[in-house]
């Protein structure tokens, strides 16, 4: 277990997601339509662009070039051209801060 | 798997067609699927071809689609090189050119477009088109800092070269024959942005230009203009747009139009035949059923699978928003929709020095977006743009131009028709 604060809970708009960056790894961080949050590797496994200027709907995150889909939950790549899921790491709230384990 | 019982056969081992192929099997399809490809190489992607590398990569390699491994398990055989020389409409047979017929109980023609070449510098050395993966060896391997690139035509691709080339310290020259660069499609607005990162960068664009003759020298080429103005370099890339591959269809007597003509379902003329991609033309339905031919990627990816559903008997219709992309330097440019028929345009600013234009018709229904920005900046609010141009959305001029209003609370509450 390596639970890192990422964020204020406020830091990400509901049904949207920001870039996270720490130590030389970046993340995506997201904050479900339903309050919950979530975490993910940052860049597509499509090519190398990052989620965090993607769009939100529902669970599904949408890479900003190229129309990949990603269940952000889950990781699942759910349209071409991904075909690699993305990686998750477990997220939780304490205090109005999200901790994300970064393994 | 015999040759000779009938299956799926594909002509075209690009994007559209492997992926048509995959989309095959996925659909658990069972009997015979025959992919035939032009190039040496497995189902690869070409945007990458004249984009930047990733970070950690040396050399340009192949974005793969499909390794030849993949495509074996699952039954898809990969023919490549191989070249389809005729369609026997009557025997339902595709005949190569080693003599080989291949039987087909549907046909699809993912044949792409091949570009346009320069008249006056047909067979001269140091001169090259970009389409295939050898092809961008080739010019990779001859753009070395101190170098001279010319570029002839101001599109996507010699602009896309144009950045690589400079990052890589070639003093590049970019000939447009038209006014501006990126006349075909691009508001003026979104061309001098990019024009201007091209200057900034050192990159000498000369627009208006038309050339007179193209000549080797002893060092390379030697590009006379109109105005007898003179353009030396080592190397020359043509990018004046590409024609698609009509000649089997053609010559097995389909309708061409702009391309081997298709309808909504992608369909030939011929109700075994079906053709996709960069070499077809088709009805946006979108847009009145205007016909027309879309050389970008996301049409490739997804008209390919749509074509394959449909050659399993299904019968669904390509209505998909046309969308573009075009990586230069740190810019990121996205067009969707066909603007050509709007009567207004809504600027909104994206912050970071990106922008976002909207294309209206004069009723206010959305037709289409435009935009760049930093890296893939501009994607989320581009995004939101394309669903309201699928919607046919007539979203409210202050809301697209107030940065304050989310774009995405439109998707919510659009004045769709």
């Amino acid at each position: 277990m390596a639970w890192v604060e990422a964020c204020g809970v406020g830091d990400i708009d509901e049904e949207d997601v920001i870039r996270w960056d720490h130590e030389g790894r970046s993340f995506a961080l997201y904050r479900s339509p339903g309050d919950e949050y979530f975490a993910t590797d940052g860049l597509c496994t499509h090519e190398r662009v990052h989620l965090a200027d993607g769009l939100v709907m529902d669970d599904v995150i949408e890479c900003p070039k190229h129309n990949g889909r990603f269940n952000y939950k889950t990781g699942e790549a759910l349209a071409a051209p991904v075909c690699v899921n993305l990686r998750t790491y477990p997220a939780k709230v304490q205090g109005g801060k999200v901790y994300v384990d970064i393994g | 798997m015999e040759r000779d019982q009938p299956g799926m056969v594909i002509v075209g081992a690009g994007e559209c067609g492997a992926r048509a192929a995959l989309t095959l099997r996925e659909r658990t399809y069972a009997g015979p699927v025959t992919l035939i490809g032009a190039e040496r190489h497995h189902p690869y992607e070409r945007p990458p071809l004249s984009k930047a590398l990733e970070p950690e990569c040396d050399g340009l390699t192949l974005k793969t689609i499909a390794s030849r491994e993949s495509l074996e398990r699952v039954g898809i055989a990969l023919l490549a090189p191989a070249e389809a020389v005729a369609i026997e409409r009557a025997e339902r047979h595709v005949r190569l050119a080693d003599g080989a017929r291949i039987a087909y109980d549907k046909l699809l023609l993912a044949t792409g477009a091949t570009p346009r070449p320069l008249p006056m510098a047909a067979g001269l050395s140091h001169c090259f088109t970009l389409r295939t993966f050898d092809d961008a060896l080739a010019i990779r391997s001859r753009l070395s800092a101190g170098h001279r690139l010319a570029v002839i035509g101001g599109g996507f691709i010699g602009l896309e070269l144009a950045a690589i080339a400079t990052a890589l310290g070639v003093e590049v020259t970019v000939l447009e024959a038209q006014t501006r660069i990126l006349q075909r499609g691009v508001p003026a607005e979104i061309a001098a942005i990019l024009h201007k990162a091209h200057t900034d960068h050192g990159v000498r664009i000369l627009c208006g230009q038309a050339i007179a003759s193209v000549t080797e020298t002893a060092r390379g080429v030697a590009i006379r203009l109109a105005d007898g103005g003179l353009v030396e370099s080592d190397l020359v890339v043509v990018g004046i747009g590409a024609k698609p591959n009509v000649e089997l269809a053609e010559a097995a007597g389909l309708a061409i139009d702009n391309g081997i003509a298709v309808d909504d379902r992608l369909r030939t003329s011929d109700p075994h035949i079906f053709a996709a991609g960069d070499c077809c033309s088709f009805p946006l339905a979108l847009y009145g059923g205007r016909r027309v031919r879309l050389e970008a990627w996301r049409n490739a990816l997804e008209q390919g699978p749509l074509a394959a559903v449909n050659m399993l008997g299904r019968n669904e219709s390509y209505a998909a928003v046309p969308w573009f992309w075009s990586d230069q330097y740190d810019l990121g440019l996205q067009m969707a929709g066909l603007a050509d028929e709007a009567s207004d345009i809504v600027w909104r600013d994206t912050g970071g020095g990106g922008v976002l234009l909207f294309h209206l018709a004069a009723d206010g229904r959305l037709l289409a977006a435009s935009g760049i920005g930093s890296g893939a900046s501009i994607g989320r609010d581009f995004k939101v743009a394309e669903m309201l141009i699928a919607r046919q959305a007539r979203p409210p001029r202050e809301a697209l131009q107030s940065p304050e209003v989310k774009l995405k609370r439109l998707l919510m509450s659009d004045s769709a028709s």
